[in-house]
């Protein structure tokens, strides 16, 4: 199993509980697309997988290790295991070149020299932005800044890619060229979406988080056929699409 | 690092000064600076030296002196601070197109024209041939203090994101009907900035949130990449070296 969640539950300093006892398992590279409305605990539930947030009950594993906010040196260990790649490319990418950004988590891991080189060129490659490595991020396009932020993870090799918003702002050629290198992808995905037909052509599964629960988990071709499901749930199709089942 | 960085006080081109690290450059202008300041302001000879110096500098960086003219302009307010000086200065006084002058108030704003105007070229010049990234890997290399060069480098890569943010807030209040002419209606300007902070406060926690998500434990990596070469330091010692020649020449003739 790439991930395992037992009945994770967190309530913001606040008082607001965010996460009611979530559970959750994905295999090795497996796709899987974690759909819900605004405000039901996506986040919350995504900065769990690497420690950031914690607190609450319940466990997480990823790849058999458990995240333990305690235990820093595993803590290390999981950040490189989970890379999450942020909604504003603008966020993740803070250094004054895109290989100096895409150095920063391997050298956070220790590598140094041609061996961290050598990963960036391998990240780079896998995103289509070889070319553009001692470019300048602001001169890059939105679509091209996605593609180099999923780049920054990639070069800490991780086990689980954690995908927010992946879509979000991309124009169509963007979106389906991100698509495209998604789905070559080695790795396991669990991919926050508003964008159901997205999941639709990227994950097989999917589930539904509503009110901190997950409240449906399936193939995502049968959830999005659900209609009572998805207005249950504040999910929309877009108008005039219709999913196929494969 | 080929990234150029377009910023109004960068040339972008290539020549023997662009070439070289940007420590030693940092260093060279550091000290040549020191070297002018030392001088009397009775040497005039030694600050001819100096002009001349730093034209050599501009023509072998292939800066253009309209450029160069330009930018220097940014030294105005003090020279406005020198001009009157000669008036207001005490002690011995000469006549001169019927105005009475202070002789010591003379020298004083010959010292800060000059000196003011030695250091500013040598700084633009400085600036024309090394990108703001180099400045600050220079820096780093030079062991300033990585909290500075760190707060640099985030500002560096944040400061368009927030001048766009700016923009789109201004384009936003404008489409609204929003025209400030007078002085009462600058609130919502205010406003606007105190939206700017916020974002870019809420800005830095998600940054910050990405790094730690990469493994950030509260240092930088170092930049790689080899420093300055000797051949590189001799270059740049020229500069300073001619300089303070110059500068004991004068001194003890």
């Amino acid at each position: 199993m790439s991930l395992e969640i037992a009945g994770l539950t967190f309530a913001y300093p606040d008082g607001s509980v965010a996460l009611h006892g979530v559970d959750l398992s994905v295999a090795q590279g497996e796709r899987i697309a974690l759909l819900g409305p605004n405000g039901a605990g996506k986040t919350t539930l995504v900065l769990h997988l690497n420690g950031i947030l914690h607190g609450g009950a319940g466990t997480v594993d990823v790849g058999g290790l458990r995240v333990d906010p305690a235990n820093r040196a595993r803590l290390a260990e999981i950040r490189r295991r989970v890379g999450i790649v942020f909604q504003d490319p603008d966020d993740q990418l803070f250094m004054p070149t895109v290989a100096e950004d895409v150095a920063f988590g391997p050298a956070n891991l220790g590598l140094r020299g041609a061996e961290l080189q050598a990963r960036v060129d391998e990240a780079l490659a896998a995103v289509d932005m070889a070319a553009h490595r001692d470019q300048v991020p602001q001169h890059l396009s939105f679509g091209q800044r996605r593609r180099v932020a999923v780049a920054t993870v990639l070069a800490m090799r991780p086990e689980l890619l954690v995908l927010d918003e992946p879509s979000s702002n991309l124009d169509p050629a963007s979106r389906r060229e991100l698509a495209e290198i998604l789905e070559r992808l080695p790795v396991t995905v669990l991919m926050v979406t508003h964008d159901l037909p997205y999941a639709l052509q990227l994950c097989p599964r999917a589930v539904i988080l509503d009110g901190g629960r997950i409240v449906a988990d399936g193939a995502t071709a049968d959830l999005l056929a659900d209609d009572e499901l998805l207005r249950a749930h504040r999910l929309e199709l877009p108008y005039g699409f219709h999913p196929v089942r494969p | 690092m080929g990234a150029g960085h377009a910023h109004v006080l960068h040339l972008d081109h290539r020549s023997p000064v662009h070439a070289l690290a940007p420590e030693v450059k940092i260093v060279a202008t550091l000290l040549f600076t020191i070297v002018v300041v030392a001088t009397p302001r009775t040497e005039f000879a030694a600050f001819t030296g100096y002009a001349l110096l730093l034209a050599a500098v501009t023509a072998l960086a292939r800066v253009p002196l309209p450029w160069l003219a330009r930018r220097a302009t940014i030294e105005l307010p003090f020279i406005l601070l020198a001009v009157t000086l000669p008036f207001a200065g005490h002690g011995e006084r000469i006549t001169w197109l019927g105005m009475s002058l202070s002789v010591d108030g003379l020298y004083g704003a010959w010292n800060i024209f000059i000196k003011g105007t030695l250091g500013v070229v040598a700084s633009l010049l400085l600036a024309a041939t090394t990108s703001m990234r180099d400045l600050i890997l220079g820096l780093d290399r030079l062991r300033c203090p990585r909290v500075f060069t760190q707060i640099a480098t985030f500002m560096l890569r944040y400061l368009d994101i927030l001048a766009d943010d700016a923009r789109r807030m201004r384009i936003a209040r404008l489409s609204r009907g929003y025209d400030p002419r007078f002085l009462w209606q600058v609130k919502a300007f205010a406003v606007g900035i105190g939206a700017l902070f916020l974002r870019a406060y809420e800005r830095g926690e998600r940054v910050y949130l990405a790094m730690v998500s990469r493994g950030y434990d509260g240092r930088l990596p170092r930049p790689e990449g080899g420093g300055a070469t000797a051949a590189d330091w001799t270059a740049a010692a020229a500069l300073p070296a001619a300089a303070a020649a110059i500068a004991v020449a004068a001194v003890l003739r």
